[in-house]
């Protein structure tokens, strides 16, 4: 193939990474941007996602579109309904210490992780897509598939948006995130509002796993890169920055895309850390994030 | 009808800041609180607003317990806060800010107005970014912000510290306006002028307490009661 179709090829699978990546990191972003808490747990709720929309593909009789319909609508709020357990069980008793939470969801990410190993084993296990469409272009066919998860994930960060900035529930979000013991004096019931956001996060996390799976196939291990590139991205874009980090997510995933295509997928991510240590050094709050 | 504190004590942790407040506001009419720095004004109003929890003492607003409710219900009662520094939700913009002051009371439009004809000046920035107001106008979103709450009760810290004069007559001149359709005023604060020309009593406290109400008429600038308290 000529080097013109090659880095075609090379930037459409960046933007399927970048397409769930932004899904996963908007989820922490959300939650460390509102709630102040490293959710260092979040890859597993990605894990869990993909895990739940095996379990439902198994359980669903029908064609594999009704299955995996059911999955992106179930395994989101499942995965949500664990989080806002995990919030009221876990964070809120520890009053969101910035410290004691990092190290109250790393507890969870074992947990999470050792639980989905003892009851849904070591193996890989694949979803089958929902059709298996090709867009058959002049110099290589595509998967339908990979190009409706670009979509999907597009129309989940617009609806996100939209919520963020459009909605009563979001501006009371946004207001919690500036400040607040202010946000209480207004009769705004901060804890509810940090559980949502958890459970939110989540859910993206996990609506991510979902959408990966028909390509990646499900693993009890499959959070580690997800977390890895998450905390990347976000760091990238500016912790709590919606903007930042979808311009960070397309960054990030463009260049794994067009790097682990023409080079290796080590090397890919070794620039990218070296992206964030550079961005950490000269820009300490990110490209988009709020000085401290 | 009226606000009533007895014996309240609150603090922050192990550090004991108000040691048994008695306090009255009533509908109406202006009341100040005036002392030296630390002497828990401000703790007061937060305890007030549920913010700092208090230990022990009683807290009724037309009857109604408000001692233990957790912050977020207290406004619902009638209770706003302008706290000291105005702590806007500064990337909002001030149309936001606003419906965040009127979330209790379901964003009524009838209210929204009535709060910007006595601020006009927000009618025309309602798009403009909070953070992005002079500090004339941002005191006056803190202070809208918290009557779009329709308060039977307003807390104010200091609302006029370090504003040029014809801001701090505008927002006074607004206070004015509140105490005459009923609302009653709790204000921190520190310039003997201003609490002349403005409240209708005060409240002197001293370590943690309230030592001694006078009510204003009578009082002159030079009355020994405010270099006893407040050491002008």
């Amino acid at each position: 193939m000529a080097f013109g179709p090659f880095l075609l090829l090379a930037l459409m699978e960046g933007l399927v990474t970048s397409a769930t990546l932004a899904l996963a990191a908007a989820g922490l972003s959300l939650v460390f941007g509102v709630m102040r808490v490293v959710n260092v747990a979040h890859g597993e709720f990605y894990m869990l996602g993909a895990v739940l929309a095996w379990a439902v593909a198994a359980l669903v009789p029908g064609p594999p579109a009704l299955a995996f319909l059911a999955a992106l609508v179930v395994a989101p709020l499942l995965v949500g309904a664990l989080a806002a357990a995990a919030d009221g069980l876990i964070l809120k008793r520890l009053n969101y210490d910035p410290e004691a939470t990092i190290v109250a969801t790393i507890g969870l990410l074992y947990m999470i992780q050792q639980a989905t190993l003892s009851l849904y084993g070591p193996n890989a296990n694949p979803v089958q897509a929902p059709f298996d469409w090709r867009i058959q272009l002049p110099w290589f066919g595509y998967s339908g598939y990979k190009l409706f998860v670009i979509l999907a994930a597009g129309l989940v960060l617009l609806a996100l948006w939209a919520f963020m900035t459009r909605t009563k529930a979001g501006l009371i979000m946004r207001a919690t995130q500036v400040d607040r013991t202010t946000a209480r004096a207004f009769g705004i019931n901060v804890d509810r509002v940090y559980m949502g956001t958890f459970a939110l996060g989540a859910g993206l996390a996990a609506l991510a796993g979902v959408l990966i799976v028909p390509i990646q196939q499900a693993h009890y291990l499959m959070g580690g890169d997800p977390l890895l590139l998450s905390f990347i991205v976000v760091i990238i874009g500016g912790l709590g920055s919606l903007r930042g980090t979808l311009i960070a997510a397309l960054v990030i995933g463009l260049s794994d895309g067009v790097i682990s295509m023409f080079f290796t997928p080590t090397l890919a991510k070794i620039l990218a850390t070296l992206l964030v240590a550079m961005v950490l050094v000269f820009r300490p709050h990110g490209l988009f994030g709020a000085k401290a | 009808m009226a606000l009533e504190v007895a014996g309240l004590i609150a603090g922050y942790g192990p550090v004991t800041v108000l040691r048994g407040v008695d306090f009255r506001a009533e509908p109406g009419r202006i009341t100040c609180l005036m002392g030296r720095n630390g002497v828990g004004k401000s703790t007061f109003l937060k305890c007030l607003m549920g913010l700092v929890p208090a230990t022990e003492g009683t807290i009724r607003l037309d009857g109604t317990a408000l001692e233990g409710l957790p912050a977020h219900e207290v406004p619902r009662h009638g209770l706003a806060y302008v706290p000291q520094g105005r702590r806007l939700f500064g990337p909002l913009t001030v149309a936001e800010n606003l419906a965040i002051g009127g979330l209790v009371q379901g964003n009524d439009r009838a209210t929204l107005a009535h709060v910007l004809t006595l601020f006009p000046r927000l009618g025309e920035r309602l798009s403009q970014v909070a953070q992005t107001l002079s500090g004339g106008e941002q005191q006056m979103l803190s202070i809208a912000r918290a009557l779009c709450l329709k308060p039977k009760v307003l807390l104010l810290d200091e609302p006029t510290e370090g504003l040029q004069p014809s801001m701090v007559s505008l927002i006074q001149d607004a206070i004015r306006t509140l105490t005459g359709q009923g609302v009653a005023v709790v204000l921190v604060e520190q310039r003997v002028d201003a609490v002349l020309r403005l409240a209708d009593s005060v409240a002197f406290m001293v370590a943690g307490r309230v030592e001694e109400t006078r009510d204003v008429k009578g009082l002159a600038a030079d009355d020994p009661v405010f270099r006893n308290y407040v050491g002008v």
